[in-house]
């Protein structure tokens, strides 16, 4: 591992790995709080916010993306919220119907506009270029001390690493809310918490982190992330503190084995070419899900303590 | 000239509440209406819960017991009416509540434990960053102690009894320090022995002054527990100390048929030896 | 404009007729079985089964190249796929009743990872190919331009067997919707009968792979279910509705791409569907945004009233603005918040209903009366006038308190 790892790996992988643990940290509060599938809805409405965006701005430079992507996921949000209460739907058919629309739609404007001479495509929204985001300029593990190298990271990394870095320090700042709002909401606002906006902002915040990860990796890693290992971490223990630790180890460690395997794991077995890692990072952690639900020390519920004394 | 529909109206010879709420009560509403959809579950109710107190909010299921004292905390939205909290609007007078929701109210299987539990009432004097000092950590354990469940402080919620998981609601509760206790059927579902020690606690809470508002749904130990009695059924039945509010009329009054005369008579009886 | 009224009669091609009929086929079975997700409050498991059938796609044409076949065959593409949707249902069943996580939870975890597995199969084809385009990547999205003269037969008899499938089902599946304790006290076994109906979800989407993709048919699924609960209360009814939306949606979904150019099928048909949705919820007479606005507004107004009233006739003065707005614009007080004569009528009148009301709950004390006291029930719709001319004799005759006469 030496030059090549740092030139075609390295980065790839840490951009793996903070989309992972990005998508990871908002997930534990969704499953807690009974909407794992709002990131499943997220990830969808980034397609028609990416062309709306393109359709406005004439470019696929990121950022305008990226804004375009996280205004989607926002309307998203608020018309699902919308459907629920005026329609008096529930939640999982508000979201079906809300996220399924807007990606019809998205399609349909994509298909309209001319957009085939720019690299703008379906598959590219949903499989990410992971494998793509190499480091040319580095010539080793010493031009990670080179300015002239580190200057031509690839600008996902950057990216990528500062939402991690918000969406890390915004879970520690409102830790207690998140917490005392997910176990017992009566009792949150009954303190003063707003636990309205608090459930509103941790929506907010897993689309941001959807839409920073898609722009690398694609939306299977992040409907995979979202989920798999804050599910798995919960069943490995009974403590939120030490779940979250759990599924952060469990993110990363879906990014980097899901990457190796992506990228090696066919040349072991005599093929050419590798395959999706995006898609390979998905299939690890549902793997280390699975494995979870079989071995983990606290899978089962607790039913008898339940029953009055 | 005689207008019959004024003449009518001088029947009216029920003692009217003060108008405005009293600054002294720990907590009073005036014209509280709350609905869900387009059927009041609570309508123009009127009430004025005496400081240093036990006091019980009484009626059948459906009668929007709970929704009362949620919509007195501010917990869901009121259609109309005021609340004061000893005086104020209920905003500025949080630190001064504490609240023990329905124990069925929340997932149990949350990844908690008990002492975790105990430690979200202290978030009002933590604050959101605040560290959670040793003494604050020894303050929730001194309240799991007088609920007697000290030696459970590291137990998993979901492990615990139904009386065991009031216990800890109770000394969230009291790990709060307030002087007003609001708390949303106590008593259902527990065994002998937590309802006797939640409720020493809460005599011990009215002795050393504070006030205890609870709803409470068995007749037969309300006058054994509480000293004042605000009886509801959508609308306000019967309000005062336990001895005049809580009586055969109001009972009739508040339950309807629901009630048969014998068992109100029973609980009358009764009343005296809890 | 004529090519597609050309599309709407069936009248642009042999191909595109077949692929009209079975999307409308398709809708109306799609609609059905997704009323049925949606009564039994599931509606996502259709997403979860979607997204499974991609590494069924996948290992399929593997499979079918391996063995020297042709690996497009669709017929073999799609059983392929029944095959991983299955077995993404089983393990969504598996990890719901075996631990700790709830089903949400488990449906977007095989969501996620079946999805991730069928790209990395994909990305296998590709490179197997070399090159050559395997064409599976329609299956994200449906498309049914330039399509074999067999698919659009696959997709016109699978539309029909969905339909009739739907139909042999449909007692079960309505009894087990509108009450599962009732249906199992009557002997019905639900476990079986959830499995059925998931195997026609499962029927459904694995047809409309090809026509809408694995994304999109979850609306087909889930939209005209919603849309029809804004016209109707009655499960029965539900499912044949939807099914009617959806039938619709599929047909004039499909006719209108083939007439247009860039009108990719898939996400028309959802747009239509989308359409009525929104239609519905706004201007469906009772469960509709409009009507529930307006009628929220009547009622929080009538609730204001009569507590203004009741303050009135009490003698208390009234605090809340919004109640001194209404009863001023009523000319029931004055602007300095004074009782105007109609509004010293009407407060008596309101307090003369407490009054039965109470001499009501005295007589007559039975547990419907109680709820029906809530402050806004006139005592008129509860008791004939011969009862309530009863409680005005009990009242006795009017005395004048405060000793002004």
């Amino acid at each position: 591992m030496g030059a090549e790892f740092v030139q075609f790996s390295l980065t790839p992988i840490l951009i793996g790995m903070f989309a992972a643990i990005a998508c990871a940290l908002p997930g534990n509060f969704l499953i807690l709080r009974r909407q794992a599938l709002i990131g499943d809805a997220i990830s969808h409405v980034v397609l028609p916010g990416i062309v709306v965006a393109f359709l406005l701005t004439g470019t696929v430079a990121a950022i305008p993306m990226m804004i375009g992507a996280a205004a989607a996921a926002i309307v998203a949000v608020i018309l699902i919220e919308a459907v629920r209460r005026l329609g008096r739907i529930e939640p999982g058919a508000a979201m079906g119907v809300v996220f399924t629309t807007l990606f019809a739609a998205g399609v349909l404007l994509l298909e309209q506009s001319d957009t085939s001479a720019v690299h703008l495509d379906v598959e590219h929204a949903l499989m990410g270029n992971l494998e793509s985001l190499i480091w040319l300029r580095a010539t080793g593990w010493e031009s990670l001390l080179d300015p002239a190298a580190l200057a031509a990271l690839p600008p996902e990394l950057g990216r990528m690493a500062v939402v991690c870095a918000l969406i890390v320090a915004l879970t520690a700042i409102f830790w207690r809310w998140l917490k005392i709002a997910t176990f017992d909401e009566g009792f949150a606002q009954a303190l003063g918490i707003p636990a309205a906006g608090l459930g509103f902002g941790l929506v907010v915040t897993a689309a941001i982190a959807a839409v920073a990860a898609f722009d690398a990796v694609g939306s299977i890693i992040v409907i995979a992330m979202f989920i798999c290992p804050p599910a798995a971490a919960r069943l490995m223990t009974n403590r939120l503190e030490v779940q979250v630790l759990w599924s952060v180890a469990f993110a990363a460690l879906s990014a980097v084995l899901g990457y190796v395997l992506a990228g090696y794991g066919p040349l072991w077995f005599g093929a050419a070419n590798a395959v999706s890692a995006a898609g390979m990072i998905a299939t690890v952690s549902g793997v280390i899900l699975g494995l979870a639900c079989l071995y983990a020390p606290h899978r089962a519920r607790i039913g008898a303590a339940r029953e009055d004394a | 000239m005689h207008r019959p529909d004024l003449a009518i109206a001088a029947h009216d010879g029920q003692a009217l509440p003060t108008d405005t709420c009293p600054a002294d009560s720990p907590l009073a509403v005036r014209g509280l209406t709350v609905s869900y959809g387009e059927k009041p579950a609570v309508f123009s109710v009127d009430a004025t819960f005496p400081a240093r107190a036990m006091s019980a909010i009484i009626g059948p299921n459906g009668a929007g017991k709970s929704t009362f004292l949620k919509a007195a905390l501010g917990v869901v939205p009121r259609l109309s009416g005021e609340v004061r909290v000893f005086g104020t609007p209920i905003e500025k007078a949080r630190d001064r509540i504490a609240y023990v929701p329905q124990r069925a109210s929340v997932d149990w299987d949350f990844p908690a434990t008990v002492l975790d539990v105990v430690q979200m009432g202290l978030y009002r004097r933590v604050g959101l960053l605040g560290r959670m000092s040793g003494r604050m950590r020894a303050l929730a354990l001194d309240c799991l102690g007088r609920v007697g469940m000290a030696d459970f402080a590291h137990r998993q919620i979901g492990q615990l009894s139904g009386g065991q998981q009031q216990r800890v609601f109770l000394a969230r509760a009291l790990a709060q320090d307030a002087d007003l206790y609001l708390l949303d059927e106590p008593f259902a579902g527990v065994d002998a022995a937590t309802e006797r020690a939640i409720i020493d606690v809460l005599k011990g809470l009215r002795d050393a002054g504070k006030s205890v508002v609870a709803v409470h749904h068995d007749l037969s130990t309300v006058r054994g527990y509480f000293d004042h009695a605000f009886l509801i059924n959508v609308r306000r039945m019967a309000e005062g100390p336990v001895e005049t509010a809580f009586t055969a009329e109001t009972l009739h009054a508040t339950y309807g048929g629901r009630l048969a005369t014998t068992q109100i008579d029973e609980v009358m009886l009764s009343g005296g030896a809890a | 404009m004529s090519a597609i009224l050309d599309a709407l009669l069936l009248g642009a091609g042999y191909n595109a007729a077949l692929v009209a009929l079975g999307a409308g086929l398709l809708g109306v079975a799609a609609g059905a079985s997704g009323s049925f997700l949606f009564l039994r409050k599931r509606a996502l498991i259709s997403d979860a089964v979607a997204h499974a059938t991609l590494p069924g796609v996948g290992l399929a044409f593997i499979v079918m190249v391996a063995l020297g076949g042709d690996g497009r065959n669709l017929l073999g593409l799609l059983l392929g796929s029944a095959l991983s949707a299955g077995a993404g249902l089983l393990l969504i069943e598996w990890i719901a009743r075996r631990t700790r996580l709830p089903e949400d939870a488990a449906i977007g975890a095989v969501l996620g990872t079946f999805f991730g597995l069928g790209i990395v199969l994909l990305t296998v084809i590709q490179s197997l190919s070399a090159g050559r385009q395997a064409g599976l990547e329609g299956f994200l999205l449906g498309s049914t331009a330039g399509m074999l003269r067999a698919d659009a037969l696959v997709i016109a008899v699978g539309g029909t067997l969905a339909v009739a499938l739907t139909w042999l089902m449909r007692r079960p599946m309505t009894l087990v919707a509108f009450d599962a304790d009732y249906a199992a006290a009557l002997g019905y076994d639900i476990r079986r009968i959830d499995l059925a109906m998931m195997a026609l979800v499962m029927a459904v989407t694995v047809i409309g792979l090809k026509v809408v993709g694995l994304i999109l048919i979850v609306a087909m699924l889930i939209i005209p279910a919603v849309t029809a609960r804004f016209w109707t209360d009655r499960s029965g009814r539900l499912i044949w509705i939807a099914g009617g939306l959806g039938g619709v949606s599929g047909y004039l979904g499909a006719a209108l791409s083939s007439a247009a150019p860039n009108m990719p099928t898939g996400p028309i048909i959802v747009l239509v569907a989308a359409g009525m949705f929104t239609l519905s919820l706004f201007l469906a007479p009772v469960r509709g945004v409009a009507a529930a606005l307006l009628r929220r507004r009547r009622f929080q107004a009538r609730v204001h009233r009569r507590q203004g009233l009741l303050a009135l006739a009490h003698g208390e003065p009234i605090r809340e603005p919004y109640t001194l707005r209404l009863l001023t614009r009523q000319g029931l007080i004055r602007p300095d918040g004074v009782a105007t004569e109609a509004g010293r009528a009407q407060a008596a009148r309101v307090l003369r209903d407490e009054h039965r009301w109470a001499k009501a709950r005295e007589v007559h004390q039975d547990a419907g009366l109680s709820g029906r006291y809530d402050g806004l029930t006139p005592i008129e719709e509860v008791f004939t006038p011969d009862e309530i001319a009863e409680f005005d004799r009990r009242l006795g005759p009017p005395v004048i308190v405060g000793g002004a006469a």
